[in-house]
């Protein structure tokens, strides 16, 4: 066994993903694009002008779009409206409406207008607001790169969590867009209505709110992987590596099924050469071409809410904002076929490659079929996760388990009680997580009893378990229980975890 | 038997059914909750008209703003525009307009254009149908109309751009429609028309040329192989 016993549950000494803990600080843009174009000298076209022309045309359609704003504010007098638990408000910093969660945009000027005042306010003073606390709700705002983004929420969530959430957001506008070309646009015209260029994408921001609302993944900033015999995620992994190894510039080739990651390839890291050199420096800058767990996060929900894509091969502009902010990457999204609803996306930086890469596909699928690999996807699909008491814990009721060099995480299947009240034990876990986390006061270890269950939660060097228990179940007991679950992890790291990084 | 493979793109307003009326041809279904398409998606779709297989390499474009500086890259090389409008809303019918012009203005070529008004099972039309056709035979298109929601008139869609595309064809110069003859390479014609004859940006008709020349060296070579495994 090449992984001594001594290293943690999961880990690996090679990661497809970026393991930093932080999800916001895309200001410090990365170039990898521009790396990859040009390691391979011959590539066309600067995107990014060519978009910006497009905005001088729409300057007319703007102006009209805030003029029946204004009039109506029943929003303030709807009992709906004012019920939901979390708002999130997009606005520009000149104060116009961008992305509400509930409602029409429009009908709520006068309280974007409130939000940009206080903004701004704050702001005079050399200073930027926070959040405000009243009563139980909770106002956090978020100033980006032209951008203001507001949480209202009542869920109990901690600030740095709200937070999150928004980065969440704002990653997803530039996933849209690029960093590059909203700084433009708001460089050239600051009153500039960014909905214009956003229709659709409101879909995908209301989807990616739900879904990080009932994902512990986006708690934990990790991902789960489909449960995989290892030898078959090799095969998997090997048959992508061998249909894709001649293509050029091709990036990652990504394939997941139900929000699971089957298996990641990378780019390999090139050779070293004098004029490469500098381009390596600017690499490991780059986190050395890996994904970050938030651009794997924005892929998923973008294939959530796209069933379309499941009809067709479909060629998409996607910018990775934590991969590189300042342009797309070309994606080649498909399923694998009609008997298997994997999900393969073929990254490359080349806007006029579809039909290499849809051969490449090709290719991979009669691969994966010959292997019988679809049926090994399909099989693990079809079946759930085993449950605690399943695999010999009784007394565990649910657990997540997040290896840190990995960036992975596992959770076995729901159990009662929380079968029918799912968001309350996610709740017990974003509470342990935010005491883990908090800024002030991080602790490492908690146990805490209450009259509904009994909560370990544990932060490592290496990995952070959270786990809950029968309310009955003692510390001693707790901690038994816990050294049995690590080493049955231990066991079974080759199934749950992608532990290879295979690379072009 | 003569196969003619040929390059469609389906443009026009967000949400006027694009893909739908393409979805409703190919599979046959229609769904509701359609999302707004990502760039662009690909399709295939083959039809015999008489004792001619037209095959088209579909490119189902997003109608977003954002997506605009893309399309360029799916109509470059097409042989077939369809042109979609939303028969209850004015301003996608205007936009066709807008299309028509980039088109015109970048492809050089001969190009099949129909204007299509979906959503005819809906109550409150702001276009008319005269003035749809009206324009249309303005501008040399074919117009039609239909609902992607009821199939109505999509069969008639894609069979008119069959014979549209065909007729072009029949016409020696001005088109750049790949025409095979099946009869005489049944073998290069599968290969061909299945992936590599329309690519997205690149020069076509070198690389046609080329590709038919190396598909004929791979069938000298396999010959020579098999004539020498005979001789063992």
């Amino acid at each position: 066994m090449s992984t001594g016993c001594d290293i943690e549950p999961g880990a690996s000494s090679e990661s497809v993903l970026v393991v930093s803990e932080s999800c916001d600080n895309i200001e410090q843009m990365s170039s990898s694009l521009e790396e990859i174009k040009n390691s391979n000298s011959v590539v066309s076209s600067d995107e990014t002008i060519e978009n910006c022309n497009n905005i001088d045309n729409f300057e007319d359609a703007c102006s009209n779009m805030n003029l029946n704003a204004a009039q109506d504010d029943d929003y303030m007098r709807n009992k709906e409206w004012l019920s939901k638990k979390k708002h999130i408000f997009v606005l520009s910093s000149a104060g116009k409406p961008i992305y509400s969660r509930y409602g029409n945009e429009d009908k709520l000027a006068t309280l974007y207008g409130v939000m940009q005042a206080l903004v701004s306010f704050v702001q005079d003073q050399n200073d930027s607001i926070q959040s405000i606390h009243a009563g139980d709700t909770l106002f956090v705002f978020l100033f980006k790169n032209h951008l203001i983004l507001v949480a209202v929420s009542k869920s109990g969530e901690s600030i740095s969590q709200l937070i999150s959430q928004l980065n969440y957001v704002f990653n997803q506008i530039t996933s849209v867009l690029t960093l590059t070309r909203l700084n433009k646009i708001y460089e050239q015209r600051r009153n500039y209505d960014l909905r214009r260029l956003l229709s659709g994408v409101e879909r995908l921001i209301d989807h990616l709110l739900d879904f990080s609302e009932r994902e512990p993944a986006f708690i934990l900033g990790g991902v789960q992987c489909l449960t995989l015999p290892l030898s078959v995620r090799d095969t998997i992994s090997s048959a992508i590596v061998q249909a894709c190894n001649k293509i050029k510039n091709l990036v990652f080739a990504i394939l997941l099924a139900n929000n699971k990651l089957i298996t990641l390839v990378r780019m390999k890291k090139y050779c070293i050469h004098p004029v490469d050199l500098h381009l390596i420096l600017n690499l490991v800058q780059a986190s050395e071409s890996l994904i970050h767990p938030v651009d794997l996060h924005l892929i998923l929900n973008l294939v959530q809410a796209s069933e379309s894509l499941k009809t067709a091969e479909s060629w998409t502009p996607l910018c990775l904002p934590r991969f590189d902010a300042s342009g797309f990457l070309y994606g080649h999204v498909s399923y694998l076929s009609e008997d298997c609803q994997a999900c393969l996306l073929l990254l490359t930086v080349e806007r006029d490659v579809f039909f290499t890469l849809s051969e490449a596909k090709q290719r991979i699928v009669e691969k994966l079929r010959r292997a019988n690999c679809l049926e090994a996807i399909n099989q693990s699909l079809n079946t759930k996760e085993e449950t605690c008491t399943a695999i010999g814990f009784p007394e565990l009721r649910h657990y997540l388990y997040k290896c840190k060099y990995t960036a992975q995480f596992y959770q076995p299947s729901i159990s009662p009680p929380y079968t029918l009240d799912l968001s309350r034990l996610l709740d017990v876990y974003k509470a342990a997580h935010q005491m883990l986390h908090c800024p002030s006061r991080p602790l490492k270890l908690i146990f805490q009893r209450t009259p509904k269950e009994a909560i370990l939660a544990w932060d490592t060097k290496g990995f952070e378990l959270y786990a809950v228990l029968e309310p009955l179940t003692d510390t001693t007991t707790a901690i038994g229980i816990i050294s049995k679950l690590l080493s049955w992890i231990k066991k079974h790291e080759g199934k749950l975890f992608h532990l290879n990084a295979p690379t072009f | 038997m003569k196969v003619i493979v040929g390059k469609l793109v389906v443009v026009g307003h967000p949400g006027v059914g694009k893909t739908s009326t393409v979805i409703r041809y190919i599979e046959r279904t229609f769904n509701t909750e359609v999302s707004s398409t990502i760039g662009a998606s690909y399709f295939n779709c083959k039809m015999e008209i008489e004792d001619i297989i037209v095959k088209f390499q579909i490119w189902d474009t997003a109608g977003q703003e954002r997506f605009k500086a893309m399309v360029p890259m799916f109509y470059r090389n097409a042989n077939a525009a369809l042109l979609v409008f939303d028969i209850t809303k004015r301003e996608s019918f205007d936009s066709i307009k807008v299309w028509v012009n980039e088109l015109k203005k970048n492809i050089r070529e001969k190009i099949v254009m129909f204007v299509v008004g979906n959503k005819i099972d809906l109550p409150d039309r702001q276009v008319s149908k005269d003035e749809a056709l009206q324009y249309s035979h303005s501008i040399g298109a074919t117009y039609y109309e239909c609902s992607a929601k009821e199939d109505q008139g999509i069969q008639q869609i894609f069979v008119g751009l069959a014979r549209a595309v065909s007729q072009l064809s029949g016409t020696e110069v001005g088109h750049n429609l790949k025409v095979l003859d099946a009869s005489s390479c049944r073998a290069l014609v599968a290969d061909a028309s299945d992936a590599n004859a329309t690519d997205v940006g690149r020069t076509e008709n070198c690389d046609f040329i080329l590709f038919t020349i190396i598909s004929f060296l791979k069938q000298a070579n396999k010959l020579t192989i098999w004539l020498r495994k005979q001789s063992f």
